[in-house]
């Protein structure tokens, strides 16, 4: 791949993003909006030296990201909607076993076969995933240079706190292109750090193990202590968010997320016209979701219009951060739906006085 | 002729007397005490028969059977 | 007189005390699986993948790597731990409800890509763990806690003859059904995982070794009977011996 500025479409930054942070193991499943994620993998990794498997379905797609990151390898997946319903199992296992992995949702509408448009509404599936008492780290991108950038940043942070970290896309970002220049001078930090407790052999020491069953009494009660311990450094080292026009001491805030928030931005210059000042606040990291800064930037507006391509899962997050229901106004578009920058402004318009 | 002896680990064995029906020389029976997990081990009849054949450790599940070749010395 | 001992348990098997019930298959196949790696010297090359069942406890009982795996998705995970590291001894253990049942995709799969790798299949009629449920593997007739009129062909179809189906499989190499009840079946049964591992080792391909095994405590049998049920009536409809064997 050519450096300088470059002709890129959202899945295939994702690709050039797992590649150059030494990911060299993707098992994905065919689905849309995503296709083009394995079919370039299917090429690009052999050229890397690692290994790409059409898995049969998403189940052993995840469940290959399993073994591969058990065994000390870097890998990763990715799917649509559906597919990562079919994933949740896996998810648990890995988050149980502590197994590092970047997961991809390329969300499209739903519930069960849906569309193949874009949406947001697997917001509650990513932040609130699978059975048992875990997290895992979300990170929201909003255009392409951020499809590369924080696919890149998770496997450092995958292998950092032995976490899956999911990259929330949708079906826009996917297939988007934009005429970027991707920073690919950086190289992954945690790409050589020793990983102990992976199996690669019992070379001078017993055999260990990955497990996540835990019969001791009190061993699994304890298991999820550490966990919560992880979850807390994690809250504390890894929030992050945007935050947008507050220099301009707007009355307004906007809190959104990937791509929606790439529209409320079109629909702040629209408002800004219509002398209606806005800030945008974008929470970067889903989970863990930055609430007190947005509590703090919540403080300084009278309202708190909150925009998702979905019927209100990011809004739940946002009235605990806020704490005044009464502040808080939401419009969604669920199923595929997206919204225009004017349609969004026309909805503040409304509800400004 | 080839003589033996076998050990039978008290606690791993679980009664189940697989290596009674194994044994060509009926040298292990069905004991007579309990371990502590409740189980009857087996026991080794020791009658001069045994020839550490190692049939009945290769049958044994449990690991419960260590088996020794007993070899005269050499006589100058 | 001098004494030399001239079996014992092998160093690849922990000190723990096997869980499992009296004469289950699962004591016996662990040891001589434990005892192959010993004789292989491959104890510090070995990665294996134990299934959801009463085996979910295998890595207590091995001295070599081991992980768990979702119900089914062994073969899968096991793939993947072979692909990332080729020169290793990757096998998956797997028992009836695991690999016929829920993970009916993930062998199939396994098998028909070819992978390089052992699969031991632990075959013993009845899911052992959750207290003897119907398998895929339950004979006709046989009675279990949710086939308690016994399994019947109209609503339950017929018990699954994994090894006879994985073997049309092209990419499979190697496919054999043993035993284990007395000692000269556990040493065939032993012969036929070797030969699984040899296949691995020398890059031959997929293997697949079916093992009849007794669940005395689900079979309603003490061990000496499940063995006679074993001879009697499950070899009946699963034949012993070897299915493949192709280059």
């Amino acid at each position: 791949m050519t450096t300088g500025k470059q002709l890129i479409k959202g899945n295939t930054a994702i690709v050039e993003a797992a590649l150059d942070a030494g990911c060299r193991f993707y098992a994905g499943y065919p689905i849309t909006p995503q296709n083009e994620i394995p079919e370039t993998m299917s090429w690009r990794m052999p050229e890397e030296g690692g290994t790409f498997i059409q898995a049969e379905s998403e189940l052993i797609s995840i469940n290959m990201v399993f073994g591969a990151s058990a065994a000390g390898a870097r890998a990763m997946t990715t799917s649509s909607s559906p597919g990562i319903s079919l994933m949740q199992e896996g998810i648990s296992y890995m988050a149980g076993c502590e197994l590092p992995a970047v997961l991809v949702n390329v969300m499209r509408g739903g519930p069960g076969l849906g569309n193949i448009a874009p949406s947001q509404s697997d917001y509650f599936q990513a932040v609130k995933p699978g059975h048992g008492d875990f997290h895992i780290i979300t990170l929201a991108p909003h255009n392409i240079s951020e499809m590369y950038d924080y696919t890149f940043d998770a496997f450092d942070l995958a292998d950092k706190y032995r976490i899956p970290v999911m990259i929330l896309a949708d079906g826009l970002l996917g297939q988007l292109m934009e005429n970027v220049e991707l920073d690919r001078s950086r190289k992954p930090a945690l790409l050589n750090a020793p990983k102990p407790w992976a199996l690669t052999g019992a070379s001078g020491r017993k055999g260990q193990r990955i497990v996540s069953l835990l019969m001791q009494p009190g061993a699994l009660e304890k298991h999820n202590m550490d966990l919560n311990e992880k979850y807390n450094l994690i809250k504390k080292n890894e929030t992050r968010h945007e935050l947008a026009g507050m220099e301009k001491s707007p009355e307004y805030l906007i809190a959104a997320f990937g791509t929606c928030a790439r529209i409320s931005k079109g629909t702040m210059n629209i408002a800004a016209d219509a002398g209606i000042k806005t800030g945008l606040f974008r929470p970067i990291t889903l989970w863990p979701f930055p609430y007190e800064a947005l509590k703090e930037a919540a403080k300084k507006v009278k309202k708190v219009f909150v925009f998702e391509m979905n019927l209100g899962q990011m809004v739940e997050d946002v009235r605990l951060a806020v704490g005044d229901d009464s502040k808080i106004e939401f419009y969604g578009r669920p199923g595929g739906g997206v919204p225009t920058a004017e349609e969004l402004f026309e909805f503040i318009r409304g509800k400004v006085k | 002729m080839k003589k033996g002896r076998i050990r039978i680990d008290e606690e791993r064995c679980k009664g189940c007397l697989l290596c009674v029906e194994e044994c060509p020389k009926n040298e292990i029976k069905k004991g007579g005490k309990i371990n502590r997990f409740g189980y009857t081990f087996a026991e080794f009849c020791d009658n001069g028969s045994c020839n550490a054949c190692t049939l009945c450790a290769i049958v044994c599940p449990d690991c419960a059977i260590e088996v020794i070749e007993i070899t005269e010395d050499e006589k100058k | 007189m001098a004494e030399k001992i001239v079996y014992k348990k092998p160093d690849s098997l922990t000190d723990k005390i096997f869980s499992y019930c009296w004469g289950c298959g699962h004591s016996t196949v662990h040891k001589i699986i434990a005892e192959l790696i010993d004789e292989l010297g491959m104890r510090e090359k070995t990665i294996a993948v134990a299934p959801v069942g009463c085996a979910v406890f295998a890595y207590d009982f091995w001295n070599f790597d081991t992980t768990e795996a979702a119900h089914g998705r062994a073969p899968v995970v096991a793939t993947a731990i072979k692909r990332v590291h080729p020169g290793h001894l990757v096998f998956s253990y797997q028992g009836d409800g695991d690999l016929a049942s829920i993970g009916m995709a993930e062998i199939i799969h396994t098998a028909n890509r070819g992978e390089n790798l052992t699969i031991i299949f632990i075959n013993n009629t009845n899911y052992g763990m959750t207290g003897g449920q119907m398998a895929p593997t339950t004979l006709i007739g046989q009675k279990t806690t949710t086939s308690p009129a016994g399994r019947n062909i109209k609503q339950n179809g017929y018990p699954i003859k994994m090894s006879e189906m994985l073997a049309q499989f092209e990419s499979v190499k190697y496919v054999e059904r043993v035993k284990v009840t007395n000692a000269a079946s556990v040493i065939k049964a032993k012969k036929a995982i070797k030969k699984g591992f040899l296949n691995q080792l020398n890059g031959t391909g997929f293997s697949f070794i079916e093992v009849l095994s007794a669940c005395p405590a689900n079979w309603r049998m003490e061990p000496l009977a499940a063995k006679a049920h074993i001879d009697g009536v499950i070899s009946k409809y699963y034949p012993v011996g070897l299915i493949k064997d192709i280059k």
